[in-house]
């Protein structure tokens, strides 16, 4: 018996938990019938409605968001029939007497082209159609006009063509909403590009001052180094793709520090400790290599002696960990925050608030990069990237073994 | 057999595994080392580290149990487990690769762009997950018990402890060698004693009668009837009885019982003579571990037996800890080559399990009425060599299944809790990781210790009916259909896993007790796989409006080559 009612538990959990789940997430405030006046009510009713028909438009004006929400518009108005068109056809037919579709779409032209509103009788030859009569409010966007919506009823009513106006007004207000989010979209598409990383110009002129140097005493090294500048410079300059695998940035991080070993020799020491698992993980492309190179002239500025600068990329489940630590002068926290927040530029190179700001927009706020550091302690600072995000694919292949 | 030597050898598997896994091969290299320090993970070690984690109690423990109880119909357990990799690799390894998902609810979002499909991908991975771990812990507490007459649960208690605080620490860092070390310490576990055991096989004149049915006793042997249960005769039988049988005392005399199902009171002490045929046990009130499905089986040989391969080639799949491994692979040629290599590994260790079920039918046929026969693998050794080298061989044997248990639980546990920390509970962090991997563990460790009823073998194969009927139809579609939609995959998951989850539920709750019906509730994939597949096309079809867009360009990335995508794009 106890196997049984244990088996019935195993059972029955997963299921809870999906019940659970679905009523959340269709959960709706029905239980206002008894609050407040007849009249609060149906405030709350319509208000109700509204709320449920405005995400789909949210989405702008397509076939599918028209059929989302034409349902609920129709119960908005309480009319037999409620049509959503764009300026060429028929969108959605919600309720009784589709047919009239074609009519419709040829007296639209006018109320179209001009924006405003008309009511008028439509002709049918089946006896009994139940619409007689339609309310044409034009959905417009900008003064610009996107569409119409049209209720249809049996007979003529001034209080539908007040209503179907309010409506109209209501939804265009959403499309007008849909065309914000479209531009912050497109905004912050532009910002990725614009945030797009830059190799600093001072690091292209110290390295090819440091292999001049190198050109008379020992060719050799000075050819192998002018070719790791120029496979860092091809990949920091190549244009497909806004991401990378973190195999691919190590490389790039690897020829960065040759270039820079080159300059400062012995003062410069650096330990790696990275999991084989992330490697193919996928992240915005020069996103660590700023880090590194903060890290070393952090780490170098000031002081005679040697740095240590240590890498690290741990598996932890659905994330990678990479972390990034020098033991140099560190910074006040105070100036780190208003560079982060970008009230000061940074002093050169692409800085720590460009690769904070590319991963927040990738990834979401709370992936922003951690830092955490003091005056002469040195910083040590860690990122957190999930190894898998929508949208987010490498665009190369990883270097083969 | 010496308890000492077992516990030392499980002591030391645990040890080895926390060890290796929060240190193991984590260098710190210098510069100089770059390319050592950032070369990816190779075919071979990834699938090392696979069939570690995938050859779990069932393979070590079950296989060799069941061959034991049912004789050589059960070889197509390792072969479909071994054979849903073949699918794998056909239909799905490389396209998964490169789908970039981690997990299956990341594969579904990826696929279809849907949030409601994720969540509901990641409940079935939870309970899949959770219907897997289950066996892993009732077969660590029979080791347990086994080996040194600890209470039931404690050995899944202690594999629970175990993996949750090395996971929940972080300590499974480097997961893949701990992984590829485990399938080396098991494989080593099995070969060796199985040499051994052969050895001394051929020593004894190499008997021959393995699968003559029923199995029959070679010698006078006397059997302790732990739990009152009941045993069904093919033929009349005499034996010598001192216990309860059918309700009457017998002190040590000749009992003459007729063919039929008869009763035995715990307690009761048996003793057959050489020659005497091996009653097996009857479902009904009392069954031990390995009774279950076994009379399904009888019933329904043939359908059962399709049921069986349909569940473990398209289950495999399916399992929330393969393929997260998946990930691990550079590219998707890379996770083909792993595949291939995979199967290579496993397929070598299948041989093994058999050949302990065949020497137990042998030397240790009272297993199969004690209920215990999931524990021929670790008695075997004492049991045909004795002496200092039976039991080092035997405490060999139980470290590695130790390691089964515990590599096999920490991957579902660490896919569990991932699902879990990034679905279910409200927001990210390490602290929530670690509740996911306590609520991943605390929800099969309750289940184990109430229910405790079903062979392992049998209830990994109800985790892989699961599996087959909700995640196969979703992967195989959403990679090779591109008319598939999200309203079509949710039904079809919910329709083709949900009934199978039920068709398990009833099973594991032992309803229905016989017939027709529980030959179907007991071998789900044979119906519930089609359903699924049939519902997710159906539903597809009637919703064609909802295809996501850019389904094309999803395709697209999913079969082309990674080089060949990045140059289309560049």
């Amino acid at each position: 018996m106890t196997g049984f009612l244990a088996g019935l538990c195993v059972a029955v959990l997963p299921l809870l938990a999906a019940g659970f789940w679905l009523g959340r997430r269709t959960a709706r405030p029905e239980s206002l019938g008894d609050l407040g006046t007849p009249v609060e009510h149906a405030t709350f009713q319509t208000l109700h409605t509204a709320s449920l028909a405005a995400p789909s438009l949210r989405a702008g004006l397509t076939e599918e968001t028209a059929r989302k929400s034409a349902r609920r518009l129709r119960t908005l108005l309480g009319t037999d029939a409620l049509c959503l068109t764009d300026q060429k056809q028929v969108l959605v037919w919600d309720g009784v007497g589709g047919h009239h579709r074609g009519e419709i779409m040829e007296r639209l032209a006018g109320p179209l082209e001009t924006g405003r509103g008309e009511a008028f009788p439509l002709s049918c030859a089946t006896p009994d159609c139940p619409v007689r009569w339609a309310v044409v409010a034009p959905l417009t966007v900008d003064d610009r006009v996107h569409g119409a919506l049209v209720a249809c009823a049996p007979r003529e009513s001034a209080v539908l063509v007040r209503a179907a106006g309010e409506v109209a007004r209501w939804v265009s207000v959403q499309l007008e909403l849909a065309d914000l989010d479209r531009s912050r979209t497109r905004l912050i598409e532009a910002e990725i590009k614009a945030l797009r990383a830059q190799i600093s110009p001072h690091f292209i002129f110290n390295s090819l001052a440091v292999i001049a140097s190198f050109v008379r005493t020992d060719p050799e090294r000075a050819r192998e180094l002018l070719l790791e500048f120029a496979d860092f410079t091809r990949y920091s300059f190549r244009r497909h793709g806004d991401f990378t695998t973190l195999a691919d940035e190590l490389h790039a991080i690897d020829q960065y520090l040759a270039l820079v070993r080159a300059r400062f020799g012995d003062r410069l020491s650096v330990t790696l400790q990275i999991a084989p698992e992330v490697l193919p993980v996928a992240l915005p492309f020069l996103c660590l290599q700023p880090l590194v190179e903060n890290a070393v002239k952090h780490g170098l500025e000031g002081k005679a002696d040697a740095c240590h600068i240590q890498i690290t990329a741990q598996d932890a489940g659905a994330e990678a960990l990479v972390v990034i630590e020098d033991d140099g002068v560190g910074m006040d926290p105070e100036e780190l925050r208003l560079i982060l927040a970008g009230e000061i530029g940074p002093s050169g190179g692409i800085g720590l608030s460009n690769v904070d700001d590319r991963l927040r927009q990738v990834y979401g706020d709370d992936h922003g990069l951690v830092i955490e550091t003091a005056v002469g302690a040195g910083m040590k600072i860690t990122a957190r990237v999930p190894k898998y995000r929508p949208g987010v694919h490498s665009a190369a292949r990883l270097t083969s073994e | 057999m010496n308890f000492s030597y077992a516990v030392t050898a499980v002591a030391l598997v645990v040890v080895a595994t926390v060890l290796v896994g929060a240190f193991g091969l984590r260098i710190s290299r210098t510069t100089s080392d770059f390319y050592v320090a950032s070369r990816t993970v190779g075919p071979r070690l990834n699938a090392a580290a696979i069939s570690g984690e995938y050859l779990s109690a069932a393979s070590f423990l079950g296989i060799a149990g069941l061959v034991l109880v049912q004789g050589p119909d059960m070889l197509w357990y390792p072969v479909g487990y071994t054979a849903g990799y073949l699918v794998l690799l056909l239909f799905v390894a490389a396209p998964l690769r490169r789908s970039g998902a981690y997990t299956l609810p990341d594969f579904a979002e990826a696929r279809l762009a849907s949030q409601g499909v994720r969540r509901l991908a990641g409940a079935f991975v939870v309970g899949v997950g959770w219907l897997y771990l289950l066996p892993q812990l009732q077969g660590a507490g029979l080791t347990l018990a086994v080996l040194t007459d600890a209470p039931d649960a404690l050995g899944g208690i202690i594999v629970a402890v175990v993996v949750v605080a090395t996971v929940a620490a972080g300590g499974m860092r480097s997961i893949t060698f701990v992984q590829a070390f485990q399938y080396w310490l098991k494989l080593t576990a099995l070969l060796v004693p199985a040499l051994f055991l052969i050895l001394a096989w051929q020593g004894d004149g190499a008997p021959r009668q393995a699968f003559d049915e029923p199995a029959t006793f070679r010698e006078q042997r006397s059997v302790r009837v732990k739990d009152t249960l009941d045993l069904r005769l093919e033929r009349p039988l005499t034996v010598t009885v001192s216990g309860t049988v059918d309700g009457r005392r017998h002190d040590t005399e000749r009992v003459a019982l007729s063919a039929g199902t008869h009763r035995f009171e715990r307690g009761t002490r048996l003793a057959f003579a050489p020659g005497d045929p091996v009653p097996a046990a009857a479902r009904g009130a009392g069954g031990g571990m390995s009774t279950s499905l076994a009379t399904g089986r009888e019933e329904r040989p043939l359908y059962a037996t399709y049921g069986l391969i349909l569940a473990t080639f398209l289950g495999t799949m399916g399992l929330p800890h393969v393929v997260v491994r998946f990930y691990t692979s550079p590219h998707g040629v890379a996770a083909r080559r792993t595949t291939v290599a995979v199967l290579a590994l496993i397929g070598g260790f299948y041989l093994l399990p058999p050949v302990y079920g065949a020497l137990g039918r042998l030397y240790a046929p009272e297993l199969a009425l004690t209920g215990d026969a999931d524990a021929a693998v670790l008695l075997l050794p004492g049991r045909m060599i004795g002496g200092l080298g039976g039991d080092l061989l035997g405490s060999l044997v139980a470290g590695g299944a130790f390691a089964a248990f515990l590599s096999t639980a920490s991957g579902l546990t660490m896919a569990v809790a991932g699902v879990l920390t990034q679905d279910v509970l409200p927001s990210r962090g390490v602290r929530h990781f670690r509740l996911g991997t306590v609520l991943a563990m605390a929800v099969p460790l309750a289940a184990s210790v109430l229910v405790g009823g079903l062979p392992v073998a049998d209830a990994v194969g109800l985790a892989f009916a699961v599996s087959a009927s909700s995640f196969c139809p979703l992967l195989v579609l959403g990679i090779w259909w591109r008319r598939l939609t999200p309203p079509g995959a949710a039904a079809g998951m919910l329709v083709g896993g949900g009934s199978a989850f039920l068709a398990v539920a009833a099973t594991m709750a032992g309803l229905p007790g016989t017939g027709s019906l529980h030959a179907l509730l007991a071998w789900p994939a044979l119906w519930s796989v089609p359903l699924g597949f049939l519902t997710m096309m159906l539903v597809s079809l009637a919703t064609a409006a909802r295809v996501p867009p850019g389904t094309a360009a999803i395709l697209a990335r999913f079969h082309l080559p990674e080089e060949l995508h990045a140059e289309a794009k560049a």
